[in-house]
């Protein structure tokens, strides 16, 4: 799982809370809000979703529309990584306000998006293309935020000296790429991605599923029938479909993500071996069949010789120290005024929009982030409650590791979004009802990134400590305050901090569901989004989402970032 | 000469501006010519690194001329190759792969290439190990590797960046004796060489000219010739000789005590810097030196004698001759009266002692007062950098900061709280003064 030390390493760098680069990057989020609801203004009034069949024989079809979707997504990523990360490495200038900008895109619930994104583009396009485009796009900036994070970071902590070994021996831009900032980057990457289509599967079953008052935006795809068996109480189809589900994220693991994982083993920088390298049964065939050895020999090797060589030829290593160069000065500063400007229109019309909204609706926006916050608070108390033990057991324990880690992977493996109507439909009828079912939705969004990360802590407490702590003869909470406590701290905080995103990010589905015809909501920032789009209140869906990014950032920069750097500076170890 | 290959003019390498402007490298002449094998010699920081970079045409100077040929360097310079320190190789290609990989990108296609790795490396000794991965070498292994691979591209003028520096005695000293036989037999079209190094040793043991530089700021302090034959016997006087002659120049001369303490910060005058050395070490040396017979000693004696590296040993007589504990001339160290105290004293009349001594110190001293005249006697940490940061660029001003806490903690002059960051005056102090 991904509960390696590459989690640790995120992107909280300055010790400001808040500096320029956030505000213009807040002014950017704002301008596109804006573009999206007036797109939204001419969205048809009812939009009818497509049949989805329960038939078992219909699964592979849908399966395969979720994976393609999520595969396109990847993809969109992946070029966006590669530009963005070069653009923000090589040139000190436009890092300093690209870097910024990710660092507010990651930190909005991105779910609170859905809602303008949907509207707005299915008021250009036909609603099938527009429902599918939406959730492309979402699922994009689910995944791309931390894939950018880690490209950059790579290419900017590639060690000097091996940069100057390829500046002194004239690699050329795409020599350089594939011999030097490619593989160095690989590791992480190809952890990365790893975690993006997790969360991305996330992302997909929400958007499959978005339905509010007449507007069913679904997908057909896995989510979708989910969603349709719950809605008919069809336990047979919901046992089907979550099946489905498992297995295509079990095998993906197994055929994509393993061998992946072992293959890229050979890019670490480490001059040492690694005691227990990671493999991959898949890999391990794969890489030892002929059939492989005789494609790579005829096909892949001669045409990337081919390639690299012609490269070599068009594109000789510029000669030169690097310089400004001065004739793409104008065009830089045209494109920065034209972009200035689009974002002050945006901006302007935005305020303008938010100044009509009414004082009672504030208190509105104002009482729903409260509520919400609560929920956040107390779904991420009880997933801490039952986490830390568990995660302190299995970290320290080889044994029970072997029994308890599988199945946990495999729980932690369903994307929760999808589970989210099967929850509904059982615990609706319980006192609390959606309330009660609000929470343990986030619950269920959240718990693993606590989990994970608790247990790659506590398996990383050095032996000698645990020794230590023996000899000492420390026992019971004694043990806990002077070890296990602060060598988790740095891993805890972590987790919470992907924790609370997930969970605010959960509370757009989970306060307001339209389920067996019915609609039902619960005080709520995400629920008051999900109700101004249904009822076509846009200046009141602009307030509300705008509301609930302002909120989640500040307890970002406030609270989070100011525990990440304790964690950092104070409790860890090396 | 007609032979000249490269010619440095009046460079200088400057960081930063205004008040904040710090002077890397400063006015270096410097010309290499055929059949030369020159070493760059000089403590850490002097620049000698910086040098090379520029004469391989990785870094612009910001001021002077670097002449290739006669022709003005323009980029990296396409007929030098370095051999680095940390070895730079792909860590994910194999051996073979990587000296490949220098001739790929020349354009040369597969079959030439491939043959041309193999023999480079059957020269190196490394035949065998053409599919290994780096990782999987000694240092010693690792390093071939290198040179093969700055071989391959066939340069005129090959640069070394410390490049026996990271491995063990022994791999090094047959590296040495390796890398001479092929450039002594004219086995490698390789037409110069120039090494940065700080062991004085090594650059005797292999240099036909040592340029010896110094630093704050890094400038050329002296040249040498080396006109001992080949193969150098490293024990014979000859060899001696020369080895001390460098360490006279290296380790200087003690000078009148103004001169040597230099100005506090922000005072006119330059500040000195202090030398990053542990107390401990100091006393070490000073133990060292009072229970030998002769009261002089030969400075790169103690090399051996104490098993430290000369940039080490440098430091340590500069940090002794900076508290009046030894005097230095002529490549030679003697202890003072106060050294010899010093040395024989118990360990809380020590730290009396290097109390005594460190207070005169001006950036000890400034420190001290600022701390007198702050409320509550404590400062946090930004403060100081922040002052400092105008004598030195930041990441001195940093480490030298870490030397007055390590120093001021030793003599308990000074308190440091690393949660938050704050300096404060041991309490007895402020009662006492």
């Amino acid at each position: 799982m991904a509960q390696t030390p590459q989690i640790f390493h995120s992107s909280q760098r300055s010790n400001q809370p808040f500096t320029w680069g956030d505000l213009i990057a807040l002014g950017v989020v704002a301008a596109v809000l804006y573009v999206g609801i007036r797109l939204a203004f001419d969205a048809p009034a009812v939009i009818e979703g497509p049949d989805i069949s329960l038939k078992p024989s219909a699964l592979p079809w849908y399966t395969l529309l979720s994976v393609g979707r999520m595969a396109a997504a990847y993809t969109l990523s992946m070029v966006f990584t590669l530009l963005y990360g070069r653009a923000a490495a090589y040139n000190r200038r436009t890092g300093q306000l690209l870097m910024p900008l990710l660092d507010v895109l990651q930190s909005v619930p991105i779910l609170s998006f859905l809602p303008v994104v949907l509207l707005g583009l299915s008021a250009i396009l036909p609603q099938g293309i527009a429902a599918e485009l939406a959730s492309i796009g979402l699922i994009f900036t689910s995944q791309a935020w931390n894939l950018t994070f880690a490209w950059y970071q790579s290419l900017t902590t590639i060690p000097k000296e091996l940069r100057e070994a390829s500046a002194i021996y004239r690699l050329n831009t795409w020599m350089k790429f594939k011999s030097l900032e490619l593989p160095f980057g690989m590791i992480s990457l190809v952890w990365n991605s790893m975690m993006s289509w997790a969360g991305g599967w996330f992302f997909l079953m929400a958007a499959e599923i978005f339905t509010v008052g007449s507007r069913d935006f679904r997908l057909p795809g896995l989510g979708a029938y989910l969603h349709e068996a719950a809605n008919q109480s069809d336990f047979r189809a919901i046992l089907w479909g979550v099946g489905v589900l498992i297995l295509t994220v079990v095998l993906l693991d197994q055929i994509v993500w393993r061998p992946l994982i072992a293959w890229s083993d050979r890019f670490k920088v480490e001059m040492t071996e690694a005691d227990e390298p990671p493999t991959s049964w898949f890999y391990n065939l794969v890489s030892n069949a002929s059939l492989t050895h005789w494609i790579n020999e005829h096909l892949t090797h001669p045409l990337a010789e081919t390639f690299d060589q012609a490269t070599v030829k068009r594109f000789p290593p510029s000669v030169g120290v690097v310089k400004n160069p001065s004739p793409k000065r104008w065009f830089t500063i045209l494109l920065g005024i034209f972009f200035t400007a689009g974002i002050l229109y945006g901006l302007y019309h935005a305020s303008a929009m938010l100044l009509a909204v009414p004082a009672q609706r504030w208190a509105q926006v104002g009482l729903g982030v409260l509520a919400t916050f609560l929920r956040v608070g107390i779904a991420l108390t009880i997933a801490l409650i039952w986490t830390v033990p568990l995660g302190v057991a299995i970290g320290t324990n080889r044994k029970l590791a072997a029994i308890l880690q599988p199945v946990v992977q495999v729980t932690a493996s369903v994307p929760a979004t999808a589970l989210f109507p099967v929850v509904l439909l059982l615990v609706l009828n319980l006192p609390g009802g959606l309330n009660l079912a609000a929470v343990l939705l986030m619950l269920m969004g959240t718990q693993w990134y606590l989990l994970f990360n608790i247990i790659a802590g506590a398996s990383a407490i050095p032996q000698d400590l645990k020794y230590t702590t023996q000899l000492m003869q420390l026992t019971g909470w004694q043990r806990w305050r002077t070890l296990i406590l602060p060598a988790i701290f740095p891993y805890l905080i972590t987790g919470a901090i992907t924790a609370s995103g997930g969970a605010w990010n959960a509370s757009i589905v989970a306060e307001y569901q339209t389920f067996g015809g019915k609609t039902l909501s619960v005080t709520g920032i995400g629920s008051l989004i999900a109700q101004a789009t249904a009822a076509g209140d846009y200046p009141l869906l602009l307030a509300s989402t705008l509301g609930m990014i302002l909120v989640v950032i500040l307890v970002n920069r406030f609270v989070w970032r100011r525990l990440y750097l304790l964690a950092e500076e104070k409790y860890r170890m090396e | 000469m007609n032979d000249t290959l490269l010619q440095l003019e009046h460079i200088y390498q400057v960081y930063g501006a205004g008040r904040r402007r710090f002077t890397a490298v400063e006015d270096i002449n410097l010309s290499l010519s055929e059949g030369e094998f020159v070493a760059l010699l000089g403590p850490s920081g002097c620049g000698k690194s910086t040098l090379l970079r520029i004469i391989a045409g990785l870094q612009q100077a910001s001021q002077g001329k670097v002449l290739y040929r006669g022709q003005p360097l323009v980029g990296v310079n396409p007929h030098a190759s370095i051999v680095f320190q940390s070895f730079a190789l792909f860590p994910w290609l194999s051996v073979i792969e990587n000296v490949e990989l220098a001739l790929k990108v020349k354009g040369i296609a597969e079959q030439p290439r491939l043959q041309r790795s193999e023999e480079l490396l059957d020269r190196v000794g490394l035949d065998g190990f053409e599919s290994a991965y780096p990782r999987e070498l000694s240092g010693g292994m690792r390093q071939k590797v290198g040179f093969a691979r700055a071989m391959a591209v066939e340069p005129e003028l090959l640069c070394l960046d410390e490049p026996f520096s990271a491995l063990d005695v022994l791999s090094a000293e047959s590296l040495r004796g390796e890398l001479l036989e092929l450039w002594m037999e004219g086995k490698i079209p390789t037409k110069a060489i120039l090494m940065v190094s700080h062991n004085i040793e090594e650059a005797v043991f292999m240099a036909n000219r040592i340029v010896v530089m110094d630093k704050e700021p890094g400038r050329i302090i002296a040249e040498l010739n080396i006109q001992l034959p080949h193969p150098r016997q490293r024990k014979s006087t000859e060899f001696q000789a020369q080895v001390d002659q460098v360490y006279a120049t290296l380790a200087g001369q003690t000078r009148s005590e103004k001169e040597e303490l230099g100005a506090a910060p922000g005072e006119s005058g330059r500040t000195r810097r202090l030398p990053e050395t542990s107390i401990n070490d100091l006393a070490g040396m000073l133990e060292h030196l009072a229970e030998s017979e002769k009261p002089k000693q030969d400075i790169y004696l103690l090399e051996d004698e104490l098993g430290i590296d000369p940039d080490h040993l440098l430091s340590l007589t500069e940090t002794a001759e900076l508290l009046g504990f030894a005097a230095i001339a002529k490549g030679d160290i003697e202890l003072t009266p106060l050294g010899q105290t010093f040395a024989e004293a118990s360990i809380l009349a020590r730290k009396e002692i290097f109390a005594v001594r460190a207070r005169r110190l001006p950036m000890m001293r400034w420190l001290l007062n600022m701390l007198k005249a702050a409320e509550k006697q404590e400062l946090k940490m930004n403060v100081i950098r922040a002052a400092l940061g105008l004598e030195f660029p930041t990441d001195i001003a940093e480490s030298q900061i870490e030397t007055l806490i390590n120093w001021g903690r030793y003599a308990e002059l000074l308190e440091y709280d690393d949660n938050d960051e704050t300096i404060s005056l041991e309490p007895e102090r402020v009662r006492g003064s």
